[in-house]
This record gives structure tokens, C-alpha cells and sequence, in this order.
């Protein structure tokens, strides 16, 4: 017992002198545990909604209004045909589309049943369950409060679930998974390789080569992307085989993309190995610095939508969260690089800063 | 006899590290093991501080054997290398004390020791100094004496010396014959051959086997020379 | 004059690790820098290899600049850290043919150089480098950094912690380097190993005790040293230390080193004492000084200033 006591002191010790572990700690923890706070929302507001209003009447006007004016909507379109439905999902930002039939006042006034429309994005279930449910009610409380005298409700929101009819939650979460698999194995594989050599001692060896900064840190980078690549291909395999989760768009295109995430992520993993010399820090850094900031805030779990507008800026600068709106195009709304451009450039905007930041950061000696 | 040592062999796989090794250590003596890196002694080392099993043969150290009574004879024995040492991040005082506790002494009693060791070594104006701002003869001389914190029998140096300066590893000897002479017997391993003058016998390793023990003096006589630096190079190329 | 290192300062933190060093070693010779640990041989030599800045001072080797010419100098220096750095998962082939890669040469261009070493490594050749003989590992090392030819050899401690079979023959292979021109500093912990080199420096501390060729430093000892030799040696060292006048007794191997101050006695009469004062086998001999004299010698008025 003495011995235990006078072990447990000696690591107390060891701790409180080390600042670093004392960051990870106590410093880790206390921002992940803001950070889940304020991200996990499953209310919704400001989805952007599209509405087809095939009446342009007096009720159909108020009804729209009053949709808008519920707090959760933001107007993104205006739509003219049902053709343009489809586009304005696949553009990526409509979340909800409202189609109101012809003639509604005059339907309304003949009691006829009144089917409005109302189709939702459910590649993320939650959202699309919810937004449905908030807008039939609104519809409802409008219909309700229109009558003068208790009618049966004759507006009935035909509801459609786009993209995932079977409402399944695999794939919202295949995309996700696909992600932060891909960007923790390939940023802690990359972070510990440059960290490794200066434990070893190697790194002193090669500084005082020839070797350029640049040199080393791409011949690191390179190896990992086919590891890497592998391990892409193999959580893509999983998902279809066991989870038959489809990819709709063109498999090439996702795996080129694949590749470039990849690529992102190994070079943020060199920078992180740029700046410790501890294999364990860098370990750390990758796994708890990295995890949940990317899970809580690339879209994987949470639609970033949801969120205080702070935590949607910061969102940008996860790179996982740029590729999962790739993937879950690709594979689950089927669209090819012509509607995917901006991410793909960001994507390749990442590589090239953090490679640059790495080379800058290389120390070229010891100290 | 401190140590007994009888046909002791260590195999790992189909490589026989330590083949067949058998001598004897009284109580007093300093005892010089010496041999090449990778001769086998840090392996025969380890066996004799119950730290790893033998593969075949005897031996008892301090009383205890070192296959079946390996934890008995860990807590007879005290053991110094150069790799592993003290805490750096700790002060001479926190090391005395918590190496005095693992060996379980009284706290009490272990104030008193430490107490007294830091003013026997001189360490009175650094005592609460982190190891790491000492100059290095320093922490030498104070793992010597924190591995007799619990007065072993016997203690095992492992070339407590290496890049020492000259005047600390002259201290460092004078200690350890102190040591000898209060009755407690060193196992020392070095690399400098002017310390295997100052022990009373001393074995050379090659692949293995012992292939010499004698006192420093009959050694040189045997091998015709005036060194132990030529004895051992006359062993090596024969 | 290949290296030049004029007024190096270097401090860690609240450590001052180098103070005011200087001292130039010419083209094809070999230096030594003996210390022990903590005395800052480390940190010179990797300010040299271009691996750390220094504080204040100036470093040039074969006329390049330390600090602002460090690629030119990753060029032409091989270098071998104390502690082993290659990679212990490649073999013995591998590291050899990756750093041929590296500076841009190949195991075959120069070959000559590494020959010798290379035959004893040869056996090994597919072997990982982990799982060497510290010797073993010892010479891959250096053929590492012999592969590309370089004009300077810095060699970090390349002995320590080896026995002394291999220390001879590691000496015997830098003899042989210096004959192809390569200028080579070695730091070494081993007094003995001064008498190999050219030139030393004694270094303690951060501070350079004496540069001179070990011949020199010898001839140069202000005292007289005798070797006292008794079998009771112990006593003997605390009988001496209390004599009048002495000034130090120190144990080397199987004698006691002795010296005395003002008036220095004559060996018989000092034999005679000690036969007297029981010490009836004693024998006293003047004797030359070692290098390990003279250090233990400026480390104390080094101290003492």
C-alpha cells in the first residue's frame, strides 16, 4: 500500500511539472465539452426552403407567408415548374420544397381536398422528419384558423421523402464514417512520422544531410496516400456490400475525391508533426484535437445548419466536412463534379496550404 | 558466500547468450565482470537480479535463488546502472524517499537516512533541486547510495561510470571500497579497464563462456602483460 | 585551416553550455575533443554539424559558414551522432544505399573509402540494423557517413559504452581515413584515446581546459607525478592524502598517483617513509603524467578559480 501511495505521488508529481499533459488534461476536455454543448441542437431553424406555388392567390399568399414567417424557413427559390424541383435539391441548399396545387381559394371554398406537396431532403432523416413535421403543423394551425367553423382539415401534406424514401439512418452515417475514418488514420499515420524520427534519433542524421524540407515531407506524404487509399476503398466495399448503400453518381469521381481528402488529411498530419517532438503529443493532438471537433462539427452527426452561426463558420475549416457533402452527393443524390466544383477546389485549396505551412514549419535544425 | 553461480545458461531461441557460466562471490568482495558488448553479460546480469528466469543451472544470491525465489532475492539485492537512474524531474530528497519507500522503510526512519545521506554526499544546499540542474558526477554518486537506502547484501553496479569526469569517477570507487568494507559486496561491469584494477577478482565474458577470472594481479601475470587493457586484448584475439 | 571555431558561446535555458570556446584543427587531422559528460562536447559538435545556432561566435568549416552557408556544410560533413540514428528497421544494404541516395552518390563510387569496414559488415549485410552488435552498429554508422567522400568527419562519442578490443580497431580504421585526406573530431570521454589524436581539446564544462598536442599537454605538466603501488592500497591513498605538503593522491588502476607539494621529495626517501609507516611493499617510481593527470589537474584550478 505504501508502495502504491508512493508511486501514485511520483506520477502526480510527473504531471503537474509536464504542461503539456496538463493542457491535454484539463485544457481538451473542457473545450469538447463546450463545443457538445452548444453544437448538439436537433431543433431546426433557417432551413432553406423552396416553394412552388402553382395558385398565386390570395390563400395561397398568406399560407407562404405564414410558412416564412414561422422562424424555421429561410426563402431560398422561388420555383416556376416542378422541373426545377429536382435542381434545386441537387444544388445542395434546399432543404424542404413546398408545391401548392392551382386554384387553392377556389378549391378551398368548394371543400375540395387540397394536397399540398411537401418534399424533403432526408439524407439526414432527423432533419427531414423534423422539417416536415413543423411545416404540416404550421399548415394545419393555417388551416384551423382560417376556418370559421370547424371543418375537417382539407389540406393534406403529401409527404416525400427525396434521396432516402426508406428513411434509413446508415445513410447518413456511411458518408460520415467514411470521413472521419479517413482523416483520423491518415493524419495520426502522418503525425507520428516525422515525430518518430526525432524520437529515434534518425531526424538528427537527416538534418544534417542534404535532404531539402520539401523533400522529406512529400516522400512522407506519398507512401501513406496509397495506405490510405486502401482503407477508402475498403469502408466504400463495407458500405455497400453490408449496409447497400448505393453509390448513384460515378464511383471514379468518388474515389478521386477520396483521394484528395486523403491527401488533406496526411498533410495536415505532417504539420502536426512539424510542430512536436513528441510521438505521444502528436498522437493526441490528432486523435482528441482532431475527433471531435470533425465529428461534432463536419455535418456527420449534426447538421452544421442547426447550429449557432459561430460553431457553421468554424465548420468551414473542417475539411471533413467539405467531403462528406461530396460523398453523400455522389453517393446518395448521384451528382458529378459539375455541381461538386467548390468543394472539390477547397479540398485541393487545403492540400496546398497545409503542405506549404508544413515546409514553412519544418525546423531545419535541431532547436 | 554472497553469490553462487553454477552452470548457468540462458538460450533465446537457438542463440545461447549466457552458456554455461559458474563462479562464486564472498561477502566483501568486489567483483569485476567484465566482457564485449554482446558477450552476455547484461543477460547473466539480469538472471542473477532475479530479473529474467535462467534456461538451465543454479544460482542463489543473498540467500535466494534466482529462479524459484526471484522477488526475494530482488528485494536483497541493489542495483545501479547507468541507463537506468533517478528521476530527473524529481528532487534528491523526493528520490530518496520515494526509492526508500518502494523498498518499503518507515517513512520515519526513511526521513532520518535521507537526512543524513544528503549531508554525507553534500548535498545540503541542492537538496530540493530538480535531479535534472545537478552536474552529472553528482546523481551518480546518489544512485550509489539511494540503491543502498535498504542496506542490500549485495549490489549490483552496471557501468555505474560511463562519461563520468575523472575526479567524480575517483570518488565514485572510493565509495564503493567504503561500501566493500562496511561488508557489502559489488558486482560491478565497466568499460574502463583502470577500474578493473581496483577490484579484488575480476571474469571476462567472451561469446558467452567465462573465459577468465583471477585477481586483477594473477591475470596480468598469466597473460604475461602489464595491463588488464592487454589482458583483455589478448583474450579477445586468441 | 579546415575548421575554424572562434569564440563559441551556447547556452540552454539557465545552462551554460559553451563559453568562449576556440580553436582550429588543419586539413587531414585528427582531433579530439575529451570530456566528460555534461562538458559540452555534444552541443559543439552539433553546432558544427550545422544542427544548433550558437549564441555569439563564429564557425566556419572549409570556409563555409556554420549558420548561413548550413546547406553547403550538410554537403560536405559526415556525421555521427552518440546515440545510434539510423533506421533500425532497414538492413545493413538499405541504410547504406539510402544515404548514398541522399547525397547523391552511390555505394559503388566509394567504395575504396568504406572498404575495410564494409568486409566486416558484410556478413551481416541483410540484416537489420537493430539487431547489430553495438560494434556492428558502430561501423555501419561510420560507413554511413563515409559513403559520399565528405571533406569533414564528425564523429559524436563513437566509442562509448564499447569495449576495448573494438575501441582499438574503431582507432585503427581513423588512422587509416586520415591517410585519404578526411579531416576528423572526434569527441571521446576515454583520456586514453588522446594519445590517437593529432591534436586535443580538454573540455569541462563549457570550458576549453587546454589545446595542444598531446605530447605537449604532457610535457607541459607544471608537476611532478609518482606512482606509489602497495597491496594495501586503500589505506595507502588516505595515508597519503594526510602526508604534509601533498597535494593530491588519486587511484589509478593498480597504483596511486601522487603528488607533493613544495618541496618535492626524491622516490627513495618517499619509499623509505612508507616502509616505515608499514607500507612494507611499497614501491614509489617518478613517472611521466597521462593525459587523465593533467585533466584532473586543470579541472581543479578550474574549479578553484
Amino acid at each position: 500500500m505504501k508502495r502504491f501511495a508512493g508511486f501514485f505521488k511520483k506520477e502526480l508529481i510527473h504531471i503537474i511539472r509536464d504542461p503539456r499533459t496538463l493542457i491535454i488534461l484539463f485544457g481538451m476536455p473542457f473545450v469538447q465539452i463546450l463545443l457538445f454543448g452548444y453544437a448538439i441542437t436537433n431543433e431546426v431553424k433557417n432551413a432553406r426552403i423552396a416553394i412552388l406555388d402553382n395558385s398565386k392567390d390570395e390563400v395561397s399568399f398568406k399560407l407562404i407567408d405564414k410558412i416564412l414567417s414561422s422562424g424555421y424557413f429561410t426563402m431560398s427559390e422561388y420555383l416556376q415548374t416542378s422541373a426545377e424541383i429536382d435542381h434545386a435539391f441537387k444544388q445542395g441548399e434546399v432543404k424542404l420544397a413546398v408545391v401548392i396545387p392551382e386554384r387553392l381559394s377556389e378549391k378551398l371554398k368548394r371543400n375540395e381536398l387540397v394536397q399540398i406537396q411537401l418534399i424533403s431532403d432526408a439524407t439526414d432523416p432527423n432533419t427531414g422528419n423534423t422539417l416536415i413535421n413543423y411545416t404540416s403543423a404550421i399548415i394545419r394551425d393555417f388551416e384551423f384558423s382560417r376556418s370559421e367553423n370547424l371543418r375537417p382539415v382539407l389540406i393534406n401534406p403529401e409527404i416525400k421523402m427525396r434521396y432516402n424514401p426508406g428513411l434509413k439512418s446508415v445513410y447518413l452515417f456511411i458518408p460520415g464514417i467514411i470521413s472521419v475514418i479517413l482523416m483520423l488514420v491518415s493524419t495520426m499515420m502522418t503525425s507520428i512520422s516525422l515525430t518518430r524520427e526525432k524520437e529515434l534519433g534518425t531526424m538528427e542524421v537527416l538534418l544534417a544531410s542534404p535532404m531539402k524540407p520539401a523533400q522529406v515531407i512529400i516522400s512522407k506524404v506519398i507512401p501513406y496516400l496509397f495506405l490510405a487509399f486502401g482503407n477508402a476503398l475498403l469502408i466504400l466495399a463495407l458500405g455497400y456490400i453490408v449496409f447497400d448503400v448505393p453509390v448513384k453518381g460515378s464511383l471514379t469521381l468518388l474515389l478521386f475525391e477520396s483521394l484528395l481528402f486523403i491527401a488533406v488529411a496526411l498533410s495536415l498530419g505532417i504539420l502536426i508533426s512539424t510542430k512536436t517532438d513528441s510521438q505521444q503529443v502528436a498522437l493526441m493532438i490528432s486523435l482528441f484535437a482532431l475527433m471531435l471537433p470533425t465529428i461534432i462539427l463536419s455535418g456527420f452527426i449534426f447538421p452544421v445548419e442547426n447550429m449557432p452561426v459561430i460553431l457553421q463558420i468554424i465548420s468551414n475549416i473542417i475539411p471533413a466536412k467539405w467531403f462528406i457533402v461530396i460523398v453523400k452527393g455522389i453517393m446518395l443524390k448521384g451528382i458529378g463534379i459539375a455541381e461538386l466544383w467548390k468543394e472539390t477546389l477547397i479540398l485541393v485549396g487545403f492540400i496546398f496550404v497545409l503542405i506549404i505551412a508544413s515546409v514553412k514549419n519544418y525546423k531545419v535544425r535541431l532547436e | 558466500m554472497v553469490i553462487e553461480v553454477e552452470n548457468l545458461v540462458k538460450k533465446f531461441g537457438d542463440f545461447t547468450a549466457v552458456d554455461n557460466i559458474s563462479f562464486e562471490v564472498k561477502e566483501g568482495e568486489i567483483f569485476g565482470f567484465l566482457g564485449a558488448n554482446g558477450a552476455g553479460k547484461t543477460t547473466a546480469i539480469k538472471m542473477l537480479c532475479g530479473l529474467m528466469a535462467p534456461t538451465s543451472g543454479r544460482g542463489v544470491v543473498a540467500g535466494f535463488d534466482i529462479k524459484t525465489q526471484r522477488e526475494k532475492v530482488k528485494r536483497r539485492i541493489g542495483y545501479m546502472s547507468q541507463k537506468f537512474s533517478l528521476y530527473d524531474d524529481l528532487s534528491s530528497y523526493e528520490n530518496i524517499m520515494f526509492y526508500g519507500g518502494i523498498y518499503g522503510i518507515r517513512r520515519k526512519e526513511l526521513k532520518k537516512k535521507a537526512e543524513r545521506l544528503i549531508r554525507k554526499l553534500g548535498l545540503e544546499s541542492v537538496e530540493n533541486k530538480l535531479l535534472k540542474s545537478l552536474p552529472p558526477g553528482w546523481k551518480q554518486k546518489l544512485a550509489f547510495s539511494v540503491a543502498l537506502l535498504h542496506e542490500p547484501s549485495v549490489i549490483f553496479l552496471d557501468e555505474p561510470t560511463g562519461g563520468v569526469d575523472p575526479v567524480t569517477r575517483r570518488q565514485f570507487w572510493e565509495l564503493i571500497y567504503e561500501t566493500a568494507i562496511e561488508g557489502k559486496t559489488i558486482f560491478v561491469t565497466t568499460h574502463y579497464m583502470d577500474e578493473a584494477e581496483y577490484c579484488d577478482r575480476v571474469s571476462i565474458m567472451v561469446n558467452g563462456r567465462i573465459d577468465a577470472m583471477a585477481s586483477p594481479a594473477e591475470l596480468k601475470q598469466n597473460f604475461e602483460v602489464t595491463s588488464m587493457e592487454d589482458v583483455f586484448l589478448k583474450l579477445a584475439r586468441s | 585551416m579546415v575548421i575554424r571555431v572562434q569564440e563559441i558561446s551556447k547556452h540552454f535555458k539557465t545552462v551554460q553550455a559553451l563559453k568562449n570556446i576556440s580553436f582550429q584543427v588543419a586539413e587531414g587531422e585528427v582531433f579530439g575533443l575529451i570530456g566528460p559528460d555534461g562538458a559540452g562536447k555534444t552541443t559543439l559538435i552539433r553546432i558544427m554539424a550545422t544542427l544548433l545556432k550558437q549564441d555569439a561566435g563564429n564557425i566556419t568549416l572549409a570556409g563555409y559558414n556554420n549558420i548561413e552557408d548550413y546547406e553547403q556544410v550538410r554537403n560536405l560533413i559526415g556525421y555521427v551522432p552518440g546515440k545510434f540514428s539510423l533506421y533500425q528497421d532497414l538492413t545493413v544494404e538499405e541504410n547504406l544505399n539510402l544515404f548514398a541516395t541522399i547525397f547523391g552518390t552511390t555505394l559503388q563510387e566509394n567504395y575504396y573509402l568504406i572498404k575495410d569496414i564494409y568486409q566486416m559488415l558484410e556478413p551481416f549485410k541483410k540484416r537489420r540494423a537493430g539487431n547489430l552488435s553495438g560494434g556492428m552498429k558502430q561501423k555501419l554508422a561510420l560507413s554511413c557517413a563515409l559513403i559520399h567522400k565528405p571533406k569533414i568527419l564528425l564523429l559524436d562519442e563513437p566509442t562509448t559504452g564499447v569495449d576495448p578490443v573494438s575501441r582499438k580497431e574503431f582507432w585503427e580504421m581513423l588512422g587509416r581515413l586520415k591517410n585519404e585526406g578526411i579531416t576528423i573530431l572526434v569527441t571521446t570521454p576515454y583520456m586514453d584515446e588522446a594519445a590517437k589524436c593529432d591534436r586535443v581539446g580538454l573540455i569541462q564544462t563549457g570550458n576549453i581546459l587546454s589545446i595542444d598536442t598531446p605530447q605537449n599537454i604532457i610535457t607541459g605538466f607544471p608537476l611532478k607525478i609518482y606512482s606509489v603501488r602497495s597491496l594495501k592500497r586503500v589505506e595507502l591513498l588516505h595515508h597519503l592524502r594526510d602526508m604534509p605538503n601533498a597535494h593530491s593522491a588519486n587511484l589509478f588502476g593498480d597504483s596511486i598517483h601522487y603528488i607533493q607539494k613544495m618541496p618535492e621529495p626524491d622516490e627513495l626517501t618517499l619509499e623509505a617513509a612508507l616502509k616505515q609507516a608499514g607500507y612494507l611493499d611499497a614501491k614509489v617510481e617518478r613517472i611521466q603524467p597521462v593525459i587523465e593527470d593533467c585533466f584532473i589537474e586543470l579541472m581543479k584550478s578550474q574549479i578553484a578559480a
